[in-house]
């Protein structure tokens, strides 16, 4: 049996009518889509909503993807201006202060009780709430960069700008992460400093 | 300092760059402190972000949703570089030939010096009757509809795209 591996095998056979073989694309980015979803909202119900969205938007237009560039670059590019869309029509906040806010409430209540201290922590759960705490330009294009497995010039098409401001995007962003950490995770951060 | 050891740690340096910033880092206790520093937060978040994951029901549920779609032609299908550039080229060919008959015609002659311009009268009445002007008409609002029509198709489709 033939079974095709790479995205641009799978897309051609979708294309010649096995529309069952796009359940292995959703399959393989359903988490990373879903994940910058999550990214500029707070809801599970309506990140999913997105993602689904997003893959319905790529499978009607998948007859445009002409290879020229990573499948998973398409398909982030119509992430990031379905996740945009998203907001516009619900007026959502970008930034939820909520996660910050429940520190700086158990900071106030105690001055021992810091708020790394809330509940046990592990390095991962550090620094995937502290990206929490990021706006969502910054969570995005840590993520992209991260774990997108996306170069500069990608992320770039991605987000419609230039490589370099890409990188002075990423720089800022990897500022505010720290920043963020050592405001709320003092103990863990200084650990792993010793 | 941070903007270069952040490119220095991810590989955007240049050679020489890589090179100076390295011996930087060994000979200098501050770029040193502020390399291990930046270094730490990269290798955390190299190793330590997680992706987040949806429903187990994921899949079905953007399987039934796309058995309701169809795969839209693709857009070069139906917008042809070459049609757009012989309705341009009719354009331009047109334009030309209206500015040249109406230049030909003016009269180029300076009443107060008695001087005057004689270009070459162009007579085109021979080879314009009203059939012919019609036609041309008509075969240019024609075109301009086919060319509206191809840029507000491809307008429609990226709008659709940008907030369904």
């Amino acid at each position: 049996m033939n079974i095709a591996t790479t995205d641009t095998e799978i897309i051609s056979r979708v294309l010649h009518g096995e529309n069952n073989l796009y359940a292995a694309l959703v399959e393989r980015y359903r988490n990373f889509v879903f994940t910058i979803a999550m990214r500029f909202t707070p809801h599970r119900e309506d990140a999913e909503e997105i993602a689904q969205d997003v893959f319905v938007k790529a499978y009607r237009n998948l007859a445009d993807f002409r290879g020229d560039s990573k499948f998973s670059t398409w398909l982030y590019t119509i992430t990031n201006t379905t996740c945009i869309s998203f907001l516009r029509k619900k007026k959502l906040a970008v930034h939820s202060l909520d996660q910050e806010h429940v520190f700086e409430v158990a900071d106030a209540q105690n001055s021992d009780f810091k708020a790394n201290q809330v509940e046990a922590k592990s390095r991962m759960q550090m620094v995937n709430q502290a990206i929490q705490m990021l706006s969502a330009d910054d969570a995005k294009i840590i993520t992209f960069f991260y774990k997108g497995e996306q170069s500069l010039e990608e992320i770039g098409r991605i987000m419609g700008i230039d490589p370099n401001t890409v990188k002075v995007k990423l720089h800022r962003a990897r500022q505010r992460l720290r920043s963020k950490m050592e405001e709320h995770f003092a103990e863990e951060v200084k650990n792993i400093a010793d | 300092m941070e903007e270069r050891l952040w490119d220095y740690i991810d590989g955007f340096s240049s050679e020489e760059e890589k090179s100076f910033i390295a011996q930087l880092i060994e000979t200098n206790l501050e770029w040193r402190r502020k390399y291990h520093e930046l270094l730490d937060v990269h290798q955390l978040m190299q190793q330590n972000i997680e992706l987040d994951e949806p429903s187990m029901r994921f899949t079905q549920n953007v399987m039934e949703l796309v058995a309701n779609e169809k795969i839209a032609p693709a857009a070069s299908s139906y917008i042809k570089k070459s049609v757009i550039r012989v309705i341009g080229g009719f354009f331009i060919l047109s334009i030309s030939a209206v500015l040249i008959w109406a230049l030909a015609n003016v009269n180029w002659s300076a009443p107060d010096t008695g001087k005057s311009l004689d270009l070459p009268k162009v007579d085109l009445s021979k080879y314009l009757s009203p059939t012919v002007i019609n036609g041309m008409i008509i075969a240019t609002v024609v075109m301009a509809l086919m060319l509206l029509d191809m840029t507000l198709r491809k307008k429609q489709k990226r709008n659709r795209e940008m907030t369904e």
